[in-house]
């Protein structure tokens, strides 16, 4: 490269030396010394981004760093390099800037938690793999980031160890994670195979070359869909998405950053990045879309249902991450990456209100055993109030214009897509303002002390979040409002939630972002949809807002039906539940997929190791083979150790007769 | 002129007396005898074909055969009156401790 280099490695390596910092020495530093240097190397790569950012518009995009050659094998070349344009600026800045904002929240959630050095040292650490995965210039780098985000999501999920349910819900995510990869890797290595390169300037150069593959199902197409097992896998997709809610055992803020607002969307990044693959690959982008619609309608219906509010807003994220595939799969790939911003925004602040609001009643986490909490905690009811109306889709709130977006292009790919996108939309408001009205609204239904008993919250027993079965609150606990450190993270997350759509004002994210898009493929037009937009753009426009109506009529449905079963007539709820008695108990038990997954794969997989790879060739074939030889040997030797009589003449004889016996090989051998 | 085979077979004959000596005689000094037995059969079918090819290394053979069964010897008759000292016998069949 011609211009001067940015330096841009030292992104990804601030975070990584926080980790490292914090992770040799933090058992010896004090928490306050843990704190600053986690929270202050996450926000030096945050300026480092905003500097990036100050330097962006005067580069020549994609601009390009390359450090040293990782791989060399024969004509295969891998380096380490990373890439910069439009869409890894976005993913920046969404990264640094809202990990760094949950980094700050962090040390007020955890600050009376064991292990809190730990806890930074992981949180940078996940940083550091995000960052690779967003910057890497070629597949292979971005698989480093891949696994590694991966690996800190499992040690972050699993952070209350000692709780059996956080480990294994961290082994499940990694298990199910591996799925995935399975198809990731298998692409990489027919690009491999196909292209001789990992490079993306170089395979998507060759790949432009090649026709889009409009009928049946061949190189591309095969490529597409492996890209989207292993983005099903990361962004909790149909049919991987299992992992997602059991990882909420994790502390909050991590749900917050890694299970909402960043490693999560990688997948999305994934396909986005690999759009030059799909365009080519109609069959693979219609699967992108059937799976992302389908994935949205089908969490939010179990978040209808859910009381845990972290799996409420676990649901959510994964109905949500449908809508950004549902986005990719009409090509609509600024729509996906808009609503990923905006996503971050607002369910990143969900979850850390919600992490206030399970703070606030020491450790709860059954919203039926909350409500009222509106005056007692009101900044984060307030926070709460602007993430909830801006996922709901509202105007003028961010969720309102990414949504709005997305819904619009699907509605001109497919009228299917975009009736069950709007399906998910009204049972998304109905979801999260069931969630609001349950516990800002009505009585106090919960176990925590409501008088102000103890003037100060000394030792309060939410360190351990108890998996909704008892309010365990030993000594009482006063209801109260979280730290500024929290607070402060809140706000202006709130705040991003509700200016954070206008940049799509006129348009203009998508301008900025549409060269990403567009670049190296000349002559290459995106979608079919592009001429007709050009044709009738006055049709189109009335349409839009025909679509925009349609949108925000079925968030105040959403709304208005929540407010009827949970503030106006709250014992109607369980008469409904009553009167859909199987369908009901099939949603509150998510479908039965777990029970079905045991039932399918885990059991006969458990099986099938313990009677055939245990018990079979591990005990039968390997550890027998071995102790038979022993054992032969053994019998062999016994028969044998007579010949040692210890008496020399037997001894002589035996020699004598060996000697005999040469002789007379040699003359027989003589003689013939 | 004594034929090769003559010497040979003499050889043969104090090789073989060697061999049933040692395995029929239980006095370990009787063995230690027909040990002897056994060398200097071989060393005479050494200096019979190094006569018979008029070549000298079978002499030297022996030479180093006669060396080192001399030092043989004060080995193992040192060895003999260590066993005897201990064991108060000369009997092989008795001295039979190393075996399994």
């Amino acid at each position: 490269m011609t211009e001067t280099s940015l330096h841009l490695w030292l992104i990804p390596i601030l975070p990584l030396v926080g980790t490292a910092i914090n992770g040799l020495f933090g058992r010896r530093f004090s928490r306050q010394m843990v704190s600053n240097i986690g929270v202050g190397f996450c926000g030096a790569a945050f300026l480092m981004v905003l500097f990036v950012l100050s330097e962006f518009f005067a580069l020549r995009l994609p601009h390009i760093e390359t450090y040293a050659t990782w791989i060399r094998a024969g004509s295969f070349q891998a380096d380490y390099g990373f890439y910069l344009d439009e869409l890894s600026m976005i993913m920046l800045l969404v990264v640094t800037g809202v990990g760094f904002l949950i980094h700050i929240y962090s040390v007020g959630y955890m600050w009376e938690e064991g292990g809190f050095y730990r806890f930074f040292c992981y949180l940078n650490l996940f940083m550091f793999f995000m960052l690779t995965l967003v910057l890497a210039h070629n597949y292979l780098v971005m698989f480093i980031g891949w696994e590694g985000v991966g690996l800190a999501s499992y040690l972050l999920i699993g952070f209350w160890f000692t709780k059996d349910s956080a480990a294994s819900a961290g082994k499940k995510a990694f298990i199910v994670n591996r799925i995935g990869d399975f198809g990731f890797l298998i692409a990489l290595f027919l690009l491999i195979k196909h292209f001789g390169s990992l490079t993306f300037s170089q395979v998507f150069a060759s790949i432009s070359q090649l026709p889009s593959e409009a009928s049946g199902a061949g190189l591309l197409t095969t490529i597409g869909i492996l890209l989207m097992v292993g983005a099903a896998g990361k962004s909790a997709q149909i049919p991987l998405y299992v992992w997602l809610p059991d990882a909420m055992e994790g502390p909050t803020p991590v749900s917050a950053l890694i299970h909402a607002a960043t490693m999560v969307t990688a997948g999305v990044y994934m396909v986005a990045r690999s759009h030059l693959i799909f365009d080519r690959a109609p069959s693979a982008l219609t699967l992108v879309a059937v799976i992302g619609t389908l994935t949205a309608l089908y969490a939010a219906t179990i978040g209808i249902a859910q009381t845990d509010i972290k799996k409420v807003l676990a649901y959510s994220t994964i109905s949500q991450l449908g809508y950004m595939f549902m986005a990719c799969g009409v090509a609509a790939y600024t729509a996906g990456i808009f609503h990923l911003m905006t996503h971050a925004f607002f369910k990143g602040l969900l979850f850390l209100a919600a992490g206030s609001v399970i703070h606030a009643v020491g450790g709860e986490q059954d919203m039926r055993r909350m409500g009222g909490l509106r005056r007692k905690i009101p900044w984060t009811f307030w926070t709460m109030t602007v993430a909830t109306f801006s996922i709901a889709g509202f105007p003028p709130l961010a969720g309102f214009f990414s949504k709005d977006q997305i819904l619009w292009q699907a509605s001109r790919r497919s009228v299917a897509l975009w009736v069950l996108g709007e399906s998910t939309a009204f049972l998304t408001s109905f979801y999260m303002f069931r969630l609001w009205f349950l516990t800002f609204f009505g009585q106090y239904r919960g176990a925590a002390d409501e008088t102000n008993a103890h003037p100060e919250h000394a030792g309060t027993p939410h360190s351990v979040p108890t998996a909704s079965a008892q309010p365990a609150v030993p000594w009482g606990h006063r209801i109260h409002e979280s730290p500024k450190v929290m607070l402060i993270p809140m706000v202006i997350l709130a705040i991003l939630s509700l200016v954070g759509g206008w940049v799509n004002i006129g348009k203009n994210f998508e301008k900025f972002l549409e060269p990403a898009f567009s670049r190296g493929v000349a002559g290459y037009t995106l979608t079919e949809a592009a001429p007709q937009a050009s044709k009738a753009v006055g049709e189109q426009g009335g349409r839009e807002l025909q679509s925009t109506l349609i949108s925000v009529c079925a968030a105040a449905l959403g709304l208005l039906l929540a407010w009827l079963l949970y503030q106006r007539h709250p014992e109607l709820p369980a008469h409904i539940a009553a009167s859909l008695n199987g369908l009901y108990s099939a949603v509150v038990n998510k479908y039965y997929v777990d029970e079905l997954y045991a039932f399918l794969f885990v059991k006969p997989l458990i099986e099938g190791s313990r009677k055939v790879l245990w018990q079979g060739i591990d005990q039968g074939i390997i550890d027998a083979s071995v102790n038979d030889a022993a054992r032969g040997a053994r019998q062999v030797s016994d028969s044998l150790r007579h010949m040692q009589s210890g008496n020399l003449r037997s001894y002589a004889g035996w020699i004598a007769l060996g000697a005999a016996a040469v002789i007379a090989y040699m003359i027989w051998i003589a003689l013939t | 002129m004594v034929p090769l085979s003559a010497y040979l077979l003499l050889s043969g004959i104090l090789f073989a007396c060697g061999v049933t000596g040692f395995l029929i005689k239980r006095n370990v000094i009787t063995i230690f005898m027909s040990i002897e037995l056994m060398l200097n059969g071989v060393n005479l079918s050494f200096v019979a074909f190094a006569a018979h090819w008029q070549a000298l290394s079978g002499q030297v053979f022996v030479f180093f055969v006669m060396v080192v069964a001399a030092a043989e010897a004060s080995v193992g008759l040192a060895i003999i009156i260590a066993v005897y000292r201990t064991r108060e016998t000369l009997n092989v069949d008795q001295v039979n401790l190393l075996k399994l």
